[in-house]
């Protein structure tokens, strides 16, 4: 008998990821039994709290709309379709094997959880290979456009250096037509009345009665008017943190404050300092930048990447012979090459900019050439292949890559740390559901390309639904209104919040912090790390914490759309979330999937897991010290996919 | 490069609204639109004066979020181009630029640049949709699209829902939006049995949301930032005229029997 959903997770300070019982394969389909219902006539008596409308939050909510229950969606932008989610351009993995290449559920985990370099739960992993299969066939059923072959059957691509061709595509944007298919599924749910979306709100506190997540506290952005929302259970798809590096491939509002509030009222913070650095983005051309574009990593497939040989050779890269060139990739990854992984991809254009080999402005960059393509298969077929990119690239950097070698540097892209869940998605808050990016996942310490959609949709359409049915049917619907007295106070924390952010009325402005810790992160906490720099970091971050709460200046009032008071919150808790980050780092003594520990390297400079010590997830509790978080462990155990050292070469 | 920018500023859906003049100094030519429009707002802060707001997240042109005209053009003088994605190096050191927020019945001025777009999602939810319960899917590849279909489907599918479409309109009309949604969901064999229902019922709700109505003047075309196609209004109006004879599909609607088919290019 599987353990109910609603007995707490953590039991004599132990952290119980409540998996089920029994053969790995089976896990699921015997959970989905083992697990209670809530009768459709029932259902309609439970509220659920969908914070978040990308595709694990869309998904969830338009689901659990059809299923019955009373559904409040919640969303900062002025529609659910702005989403970050839109923006995945690759794909989206099923073990589908369509091209009968030997792809099978249990190739897709074991690939997912090699990928993650063993720091993920391998229940989980297999639990989203199985769910693989559905996704793709009910985002079909919702008229998503696939690529398709001529024969009308669906087209699929090897992605991310995959030996088997599992990934189904949208030309270049994937996840937007992923995500229009979960807004209109949504948004037919709104038309039906089982879903009310409120959108330009944003939730700024998370309530917690009796030990249960029960609701949320809002602000309209519009209005400035601080809402209260009582629900049976919340789920929060809010995205992940990667703008806590000020630069990243996120989008301008991607925030980490709903998930940070909720760890703030007692949910644990799994893995905070595993972060996804992309290896193919487009380099940073001045201190104005804003955002970083990625460009896919398709590239790599017919791009050749090297820097000078020489230190500080400045001349046009077309005047460098060959001779002088640092094919570096192919040099140190023979086997592999310019289709090295995404982390060795990224850490080895550091170094080599390190060494002050790097191109362009401020020589934070490395050429992908494709010249070599070009020369032999033509223009033609190149522009074919990646016209769109070479466009986008062209739009961006002024520059045409089919005569100069486009410049790419790494950026963080996504971020394996989120929420501590169990099994079932949930948090060490009974009732609190974290799904999509804002969980701590299903990707370890590193994801594998065309991944992520995946795992949100899995979330969303597949797995709440069950899970939640399961944690609603064990309560009884009650009376709880916003009036009761911990809403009350939350409301006022968060109006008290507002109105001190807008008294300070210093001298800087909210980007300028928020770049000044950008910078920290980056240089300290980001590709690689090691223990001098974090402690640098962990001085530096509440210093510059203090300076905010002191001189930070936001104009206008509360009462109106006042933007810069939106970045101010957010940038307030990734001052916060930032320390932790680096606290979780420096305990990880290990280099493991997409992030390198100094200290830990083999002789030839590759990165060193260890296992004894660190197969386990790190799940911070917050304690009213930032300084001082307690670490509980969830120790991993590898049945299924045995432990081994990567090599790339 | 320096600048002088003309921006609209309105501090609320009520309060009156007023063109400012601003100076943008010191733009390098590899900054994005909004980059450049972010460097203005810091030097206003420092002033202590308010931001201008604008709408924006990718900066990618793929969200849809941000978008404005800028000497009366939506989203610029770059074709196929989001103002995100627009740079600097599209403009010369002195030149006056104006930009004001999307002008609509529809789309009421939010505050400055920003407007309320929401109509969009209503439209949405009168029909923009195939009716696929989660879990009901049959396998993905029993269902056969040919590929030109399919190819057809996504071009119309890639609107990124931004508005620059009515912004353009001299009637301020949503068909190029609505027509790209029916025309993405009725070119694909899981989009048929609510094809009717779904060109009649949009249309209803386009109307409800007081949007123009289509004269062909075509100017939504030339401004999509996705280059949507106004064939794809031709083949709303089809579904339109095709629903007119067949009945039915009324569900959601207020009163769709009294619309006539609108022009088509």
């Amino acid at each position: 008998m599987t353990v109910g959903a609603t007995s707490a997770s953590l039991v004599d300070g132990r952290l119980d990821a409540k998996l089920p019982p029994g053969p790995i394969e089976q896990k699921w389909e015997r959970h989905c039994f083992d697990m209670k219902l809530v009768s459709p006539a029932n259902r309609r008596r439970y509220t659920v709290l969908v914070v978040g409308s990308g595709l694990a939050g869309a998904a969830a909510a338009a689901s659990l709309g059809e299923l019955g229950y009373k559904v409040e969606c919640f969303s900062y932008h002025d529609s659910p379709r702005r989403a970050h989610s839109i923006a995945a351009q690759g794909g989206i993995n099923a073990a589908k094997n369509y091209r009968n290449d030997g792809d099978s559920v249990f190739r897709l985990f074991y690939d997912t959880v090699k990928g993650g370099d063993f720091r993920a739960r391998e229940a989980n992993v297999y639990r989203l290979a199985e769910l693989s299969l559905n996704i793709i066939d009910q985002c079909v059923a919702q008229g998503v456009p696939f690529a398709r072959e001529y024969g009308g059957l669906l087209d699929t691509r090897s992605f991310g250096g995959a030996q088997v061709s599992r990934t189904f595509y949208a030309r270049g944007q994937t996840g937007q037509q992923l995500l229009l298919g979960a807004y209109q599924a949504l948004e037919r749910q709104v038309g039906l009345g089982t879903v009310t979306m409120h959108t330009r709100a944003e939730m700024l506190d998370l309530v917690v009665v009796d030990g249960r997540a029960r609701g949320i506290v809002t602000r309209n952005l519009v209005t400035g008017a601080v809402e209260s929302h009582v629900g049976d259970a919340v789920v929060l798809a809010t995205g992940g943190y990667g703008n806590v590096f000020y630069l990243s491939t996120n989008a301008k509002a991607s925030n980490a404050t709903a998930i940070w509030r909720a760890h703030k009222r007692g949910a644990f913070f799994g893995n905070p300092c595993f972060t996804q650095i992309h290896p193919t983005c487009i380099p940073v051309s001045g201190e104005h930048q804003s955002k970083l574009t990625l460009m896919s990593e398709s590239l790599r497939n017919d791009g050749r990447v090297w820097v000078p040989t020489k230190v500080g050779d400045t001349r046009p890269p077309d005047r460098i012979p060959i001779g002088e060139r640092d094919y570096y990739l192919e040099r140190k990854y023979p086997s592999f090459g310019n289709l090295s992984p995404r982390d060795i991809a990224s850490r080895a254009a550091k170094e080599v900019c390190d060494e002050k080999r790097g191109v362009g402005p401020g020589g934070r960059g490395v050429y992908l050439d494709f010249a070599d393509a070009i020369a032999r298969l033509g223009e033609p077929a190149i522009r074919e292949k990646y016209g769109n990119l070479f466009d986008m690239y062209e739009r961006i950097t002024g520059e045409n890559a089919y005569r100069v070698p486009m410049r790419i540097y790494p950026a963080v892209h996504y971020t394996m740390g989120g929420l501590w869940v169990d099994y079932n998605l949930m948090s060490t808050i009974a009732g609190l559901f974290v799904a999509g990016e804002a969980n701590f996942s299903d990707h370890g310490a590193n994801r594998l390309g065309a991944s992520a959609l995946m795992q949100g949709l899995a979330d969303g359409y597949f797995i709440l639904p069950c899970t939640l049915a399961d944690y609603l049917a064990r309560m009884r619907p009650d009376t709880l209104d916003a009036g009761h007295p911990a809403f009350r106070a939350a409301e006022v924390e968060v109006a008290e919040r507002v109105r001190r952010l807008l008294a300070i009325n210093g001298t800087r402005t909210v980007d300028s912090f928020h770049r000044e810790l950008g910078h920290l992160m980056w240089d300290y906490c980001g590709m690689a790390r090691n223990e001098a720099g974090l402690r640098h970091a962990l001085r530096k971050i509440p210093e510059l914490r203090a300076e905010f709460w002191a001189n930070v200046r936001v104009l206008e009032r509360n009462e109106e759309l006042n933007q810069s008071l939106e970045k101010a919150g957010r940038v307030a808790d990734f001052l916060e979330l930032g320390e932790l980050m680096c606290i979780d780092a420096l305990h990880r003594t290990e280099s493991c999937g997409s992030h390198f520990r100094e200290e830990r390297q083999t002789p030839d400079g590759e990165a060193l897991r260890d296992d004894e010590h660190f197969a386990h997830v790190a799940a911070w509790e917050y304690t009213d010290r930032l300084a001082e978080p307690n670490l509980h462990r969830e120790p991993l155990h590898f049945e299924y996919v045995h432990l081994s050292q990567r090599s790339y070469r | 490069m320096n600048l002088t920018l003309r921006v609209w500023r309105q501090k609320s859906a009520s309060a009156r609204g007023r063109l400012v003049t601003y100076e943008a100094k010191n733009i390098s030519p590899d900054m994005s639109f909004l980059e450049m429009l972010d460097v203005v707002n810091e030097e206003l802060i420092d002033r202590g004066e308010p931001p201008i707001a604008f709408e924006h997240d990718c900066r990618e042109g793929i969200c849809g979020a941000c978008g404005f005209m800028i000497n009366g053009v939506a989203h610029g003088p770059k074709r196929a181009t989001t103002v995100c994605q627009l740079h600097m190096r599209s403009f010369r050191d002195g030149d006056r630029l104006t930009l004001e927020p999307w002008r609509a019945r529809a789309f009421p001025v939010i505050k400055d640049l920003i407007v309320d777009r929401s109509a969009f999602d209503r439209i949405v939810q009168a029909g923009g949709f195939i009716s696929a319960l989660t879990g009901s899917a049959p396998d993905a590849n029993a269902i056969l699209v040919r590929k030109e279909d399919a190819d057809l489907a996504f071009d119309a599918a890639a609107c990124i829902g931004c508005g620059a479409c009515v912004a353009a309109c001299p009637n301020a009309a949503a068909m190029l939006f609505t027509a790209a949604k029916v025309s993405h969901l009725g070119l694909l064999p899981q989009g048929q049995p609510e094809r009717s229902a779904r060109a009649r019922n949009m249309v209803a709700a386009m109307d409800r949301e007081m949007f123009g109505s289509c004269t062909n003047a075509g100017e939504c075309e030339a401004v999509c930032p996705k280059e949507i196609r106004l064939a794809f209004i031709a083949r709303l109006n089809r579904d339109l005229l095709g629903a007119s004879f067949r009945g039915g599909g009324a569900r959601n609607a207020a009163s769709p029997s009294d619309r006539t088919p609108r022009a088509a290019p």
